[in-house]
């Protein structure tokens, strides 16, 4: 019981790594007032660009910054248009969602002539995964042992990057000059604009650091947790992220708790599948699998507890005549 | 004005900004004598806050230059205004509202990447700011949290915080209770001890009176005249605001008042941010005359339509009208309205009156797009709107007379026209209208004067709310004056004149006798 | 002071020309970019798409499901809401379609069936729209996120229900039994047949005459009734929604009902119409490019069906191309679906704003003279 406990918690913080990577990064951009449901287009990109370029170049780390910079451009693009040119944010996330999905495959296909496919990426094309300092050691240890050795070590640097993150990116938001900007310019761009600080360059700057982080994301997807790109592989991972973002409030430890929540959900459907409950039948393991879902629902609803947006969200920012 | 031999805090010189057609500032002129308090008056649309907007680096001025200390500027954006010195507090405060008042202040003045050393350091400098001014305020609450009067509050903390030598307070006193106001003006007079420069934008006479060393009078974009407080009189400058108007003259006879259709007792509202916008207004209105309502626009009177139409509900008293008492419990929204014969002329025709990207017969049925005249059990009957606009079209004179363009594409006035002809051809019993005249071309200004005059005559109950002085006394049979949401005076058309209706709007009327209202 | 007016031609044609041409000439790059020569592939999706009887017949086919989702995006757009819950709303619809189907193939004759199939499409669809529209309209939720969410929702139900109670015990693959032949909706091919014209073998069936009705309907709808007339003045100006007395929160729900029937009738198309049997995914990718037709169409039934046939061409064109040229996936269509909303909808100001100022200055030119 006890080891099926510890494994299934060791799937929860792989499924949550690349949630968290993106609802960090969906929380930069949406705290600056910038809505993104383009996190998984930014993903799928960075999972194909990585995938791609760690098998030309054979090493997971040039792998990455492709995929960071496949992401950036990306992010680029919904700056472009919903900074720049004032446009609907949900729509520009749409497009861009779009058209990585179809070039993805595209231009796969043209390279590697895998339909779609980059080709399996084997040793150093990937994140291998990493035992930590007297893991062996540990193991017999009651308890502890197998928490540290089988829980907390043996995933790749991805994992503990994402981890990292959490409190990176708490103490950014809250305890730096650009965090107290971002923050300010998605709840109120006029009371920034007047404080004598460009709104775009915030902004940009906001979306810019959504797009590294999908882009860790994407790169964890096709170089640490599997072996290589495959179409649609994001597989609407950037909504669950977004949904998760929903239900941490905005706010960096809780968004990583929502995504913990949605891993663990995710790993127990796994786990459970046709396992049956005698008496009432085989569990409905789609009822776990849409759990997430339901529960931000409910929340945004105000059934359960409340989720309150930055103020500014979505809108564009026009210097209004007084 | 004082004469100093040293330079002025601020000197404008020939500033002018035009927007498309409207010259919002003509050669503008100001000099501010340091460590002063200076009042700047004008009825709404005179051009205060462009010029303010101007100084505090919003707009470019198209000509013109501004001095700071003696020594030209240019302020392109807000941020070069800051580094010359220059705060301002919005009439709409710029503040972030789930953010504590340190993070308020220090926001653009953070001092270093990192906010650990930038919020120490200014938590001692507010509490030496606020020791200094009394501007005494508990830096870690939320702003939401915090009182209108202590938001304000936190704005003049801002522009302090970034060294501001001269402040520009715009209608400060527009949201605050009588005894915050009083604590700003306290905190004003200590600003100025410590030579701090005020620019005070209001239109309200006593608060010029009570506390500048001097002022100026802006009217229809231009300074018209600058006083030293001590030597000039509300009357003085009431009529300077106001100016001489040129009468309009509306053929009409005297009025044959009839039964109360309408009647309002302390009817009150609180906005969403529970400040009360509307209070305790009690009128009545019968039938064959014309109240009209004046005041400064922004003292309550679109919220006094507004409630009246039923576009939104009264947080207090009640409403008589048509048989039915309609109070908070009770409310009835627009289209409800509209049925019990209320017609509504609303004051922004296109945020409201009309729906631009429509074609003008189809605006010309907004409101009564349910009534069976235009319907049949599932499809409207275009043919019957087409004509009815076309017939409508001839007898108000619009033009074109093309009932399938866009209501966009018409001049303000004939859109004025399309929203009244529309209100008035119901036949309504009582007829709300705010603004009958503005945008709107001279040409057509008379033939809507005339309208309004004949429905009166036709036993009508006409409300009537405007910000133009003129049209009040040329149209109306009784005028009340409103004054920061209260209804504040009333008179007989024939007692009214410029002078006595500009005093009650500035509430500075018989001061003496009325004390503070509301 | 009478406002210079930009010609209509430039709103109706220029504007969407010229974001449709940019699309292409990027997707043409990225063609080019991956060795292949996109004047070719573009000769091929003509051919495939237009060339024969049968390549129409697909193109129709497969504009009937943009027509619904379009018009589904565009009804709700009209009010000033967004849609983007299209996908579930049409697989729920979909499950409505064969839920009829099922109950009813072995006893009821296809003219009671067919009837009863829309209903049930439309109810479905309504259903699964409603609810996020009611949370928007009096819990305040977002419209948007809820109706994303209800895409993943509708689709961990369907699986659930198709692996626990419609799968078919005789079929290897998650599909529901077969639906006895008068359930089926006619193929067109077959109709037309009897009549001596020949419009070769395609899917194209009944529920392409039922889109074109659709937009006859939602034509009438919007610019011929009252309700039309409200979700109008609420999608352009809600501040004069309530000067005229109009419920928002009704406007709100009602309309979202709609467009989510509208999507839910992608069911007749392809379970009624194409599979014959409840299955997973039939609907994938619809809902989104519902997004793209509308943006294209302008929003207007005419436009969307303009649109829908546009984008049914690159389906089957691009299917097409794949043939022809193995280099190049259908998903180069999916491109160019991504690009036109792009720049149709995300960057719609970029050109609109410079072009509409050029002609007002002209305008404006002209008339000083």
């Amino acid at each position: 019981m006890y080891d099926t406990l510890i494994q299934m918690l060791d799937a929860t913080m792989r499924v949550s790594t690349p949630l968290i990577l993106a609802a960090l990064a969906g929380l930069y951009s949406e705290r600056a007032g910038i809505v993104d449901i383009s996190l998984e287009g930014k993903i799928l990109g960075s999972a194909f660009a990585a995938a791609a370029a760690s098998a030309v170049f054979g090493s997971a780390w040039v792998g990455l910054i492709f995929g960071i910079m496949a992401s950036v451009m990306l992010a680029l693009i919904h700056g472009f248009a919903c900074i720049t040119h004032r446009g609907d944010h949900i729509v520009s996330g749409v497009a861009i969602n779009t058209i990585v999905a179809g070039m993805t495959v595209t231009l796969g296909l043209h390279w590697f002539n895998l339909g779609g496919q980059t080709p399996a990426l084997t040793g150093n094309e990937r994140f291998l995964d990493i035992t930590l300092p007297f893991a062996h050691a540990m193991q017999n240890v009651p308890v502890i042992g197998q928490i540290y050795t089988h829980l907390l070590s043996g995933h790749n640097i991805l994992v503990y990057l994402a981890f990292f993150m959490v409190p990176v990116t708490y103490w950014v938001i809250y305890k730096t000059r650009f965090g107290l900007r971002l923050r300010a310019v998605g709840e109120n761009p006029q009371a920034v604009d007047t404080a004598g600080i460009s709104v775009t360059w915030i902004r940009y700057r906001a979306v810019i650091v959504c797009g590294i982080l999908c882009g860790v994301a994407g790169a964890y997807l096709s170089t640490a947790h599997n072996a290589g790109f495959l179409k649609d592989m994001s597989a609407g991972k950037g909504y669950m992220a977004l949904a998760a973002l929903i239900f941490g409030k905005w706010r960096p430890v809780p968004v990583m708790f929502a995504c913990l929540l949605f891993g663990f959900l995710d790993a127990v459907a796994v786990r459970l599948q046709g396992f049956v409950i005698p008496g009432l039948g085989e569990v409905p393991v789609q009822a776990i699998e849409s759990l997430p879902y339901v529960l931000t629902v409910l929340l945004l609803a105000g059934f359960i507890g409340k989720a309150i947006g930055p103020k500014a969200v979505g809108r564009p920012y026009v210097k209004e005549r007084a | 004005m004082t004469n100093t031999t040293t330079p002025y805090a601020i000197e404008l010189r020939d500033i002018s900004k035009r927007f498309g057609a409207v010259q919002a500032n003509k050669d503008i002129c100001l000099q501010v004598p340091k460590g002063t308090i200076h009042g700047i008056i004008g009825e709404n649309g005179a051009g205060k806050s462009t010029l303010m907007s101007i100084i505090y680096g919003f707009y470019e001025a198209d000509s013109g230059h501004i001095e700071v200390d003696g020594e030209i500027v240019n302020i392109r954006n807000s941020q070069e205004a800051i580094k010359a010195g220059i705060g301002m507090v919005h009439q709409h405060f710029m503040l972030v509202e789930n953010f504590t008042v340190l993070e308020n202040v220090i926001l653009g003045a953070e001092g270093g990447a990192v906010l650990r050393k930038g919020i120490h350091d200014a938590r001692t400098e507010l509490t030496r700011l606020a020791k200094e001014y009394s501007l005494d305020i508990d830096v870690d609450m939320v702003v939401e949290d915090l009182p209108v009067g202590l938001q304000q509050r936190v704005e003049i903390l801002k522009a302090l915080y970034r060294g501001a030598r001269i402040l520009i307070l715009d209608e400060p006193t527009g949201v605050l209770t009588p005894q915050e106001a009083d604590h700003l003006f306290r905190i004003l007079y200590s600003l100025k001890e410590q030579g701090v420069t005020v620019l005070l934008i209001t239109h309200k006479l006593r608060e010029i009176l009570a506390s500048t060393d001097n002022v100026s009078v802006m009217r229809q974009g231009e300074m018209v005249a600058h006083r030293e407080t001590a030597q000039t009189n509300k009357e003085e400058l009431a009529e300077l605001m106001v100016g001489k108007k040129v009468r309009l003259t509306v053929n009409k006879g005297d009025a044959t008042p009839g039964d109360t259709l309408l009647s309002a007792k302390n009817v009150s509202q609180f906005d969403a941010q529970g400040v009360k916008r509307l209070k305790n207004v009690s009128l009545e209105l019968r039938s064959g005359e014309i109240l009209g309502i004046a005041g400064v626009s922004g003292n309550g009177q679109s919220e006094l339509l507004n409630v009246l139409s039923g576009i939104t509900e009264m947080s207090e008293g009640e409403i008589h009208f048509a048989g039915a008492t309609i109070n908070a419990n009770s409310p009835k929204n627009a289209s409800q309205m509209r049925d019990m014969k209320m017609a509504h002329v609303p004051e922004d025709r296109h945020k409201m009156g009309l729906v631009t990207g429509f074609e003008a017969y189809e605006a010309a049925v907004l409101g009564y797009h349910n009534s069976d005249v235009y319907n049949g059990k599932v499809f409207m009957h275009r043919k019957v709107m087409v004509d009815e606009c076309k017939d409508r079209m001839a007898a108000w004179d619009v033009r074109p007379p093309n009932p399938h363009l866009k209501t966009a594409n018409f001049s303000g006035g004939n859109q004025q026209k399309i929203v009244i002809a529309r209100e008035v051809e119901q036949n309504p019993d009582v007829l709300l209208i705010g603004q009958p005249t503005r945008g709107v071309d001279i040409g057509a200004i008379e033939n809507i004067h005339e309208q309004i005059v004949s429905l009166r005559d036709t036993g009508k109950a006409i409300l009537l709310v405007s910000v133009e002085l003129d049209e009040i006394m040329a149209l109306s049979d009784r005028i009340l004056v409103m004054f920061d949401g209260a209804v504040v005076g009333e008179l007989d058309a024939k007692d009214a004149n410029e002078r006595v209706l500009g005093l009650m709007m500035a509430n500075a009327y018989s001061d003496d006798e009325q004390g503070e209202s509301a | 002071m009478s406002q210079a007016k930009v010609p209509v031609w430039v709103n109706l044609a220029l504007i969407p020309l010229l974001n449709i041409s940019l699309a292409f000439l990027i997707s043409g790059l990225v063609i080019y970019a991956i060795g292949q020569d996109p004047f070719e592939a573009a000769g091929y999706m003509l051919y495939g798409a237009f060339g024969y009887n049968e390549g129409i017949g697909y193109t129709l086919y497969y504009a009937t499901n943009f027509i619904f989702t379009g018009l589904a995006v565009s009804v709700a757009f009209k009010a000033g809401l967004f849609n983007i819950g299209g996908e579930g709303q049409a697989y729920i619809g979909g499950l409505g379609v064969g839920l009829v189907c099922l109950a009813l193939d072995h006893t009821m004759p296809f003219y009671v069936i067919a009837p009863l199939a829309i209903i049930g499409a439309a109810v479905f669809g309504a259903a699964w729209a409603y609810i996020p529209a009611y949370l928007q309209a009096k819990r305040g939720s977002h419209i948007v996120i809820t109706t994303i969410m209800f895409n993943f929702i509708a689709s961990s139900l369907m699986v659930y229900l198709m692996v626990n109670w419609l799968k078919s015990p005789d079929s290897l693959s998650l599909n529901s039994r077969t639906f006895e032949e008068n359930a089926w909706m006619p193929y067109l091919h077959s109709l037309l047949m009897p009549l001596g014209i020949d419009i070769g073998d395609s899917p194209l069936n009944g529920a392409f005459i039922w889109a074109l009705l659709c937009c006859v309907g939602v034509w009438l709808l919007i610019w011929h009734t009252r309700w039309g007339y409200q979700l109008r003045t609420l999608g352009t100006n809600p501040t004069a929604a309530k000067y005229a007395g109009i419920d928002t929160s009704k406007v709100t729900i009602w309309v979202m009902m709609i467009s989510g029937a509208l999507a839910g009738f992608v069911g007749l198309n392809e379970i009624m119409g194409v599979n014959h049997s409840l299955l997973l995914n039939f609907a994938a990718g619809y809902g989104f490019a519902g997004i793209a037709v509308a943006l294209m169409g302008r929003n207007h039934p005419f436009g969307i069906l303009l649109a829908a046939i546009l984008f049914g061409a690159l389906y089957q064109g691009g299917a097409e191309v794949a043939f022809d040229m193995p280099e190049i996936t259908p998903d180069i269509v999916v491109v160019i679906q991504g690009l036109v909303i792009l720049f149709s909808g995300a960057l719609e100001h970029m050109f609109k704003d410079r072009i509409e100022g050029f002609f007002i200055r002209r305008a404006t030119a002209a008339q000083g003279k």
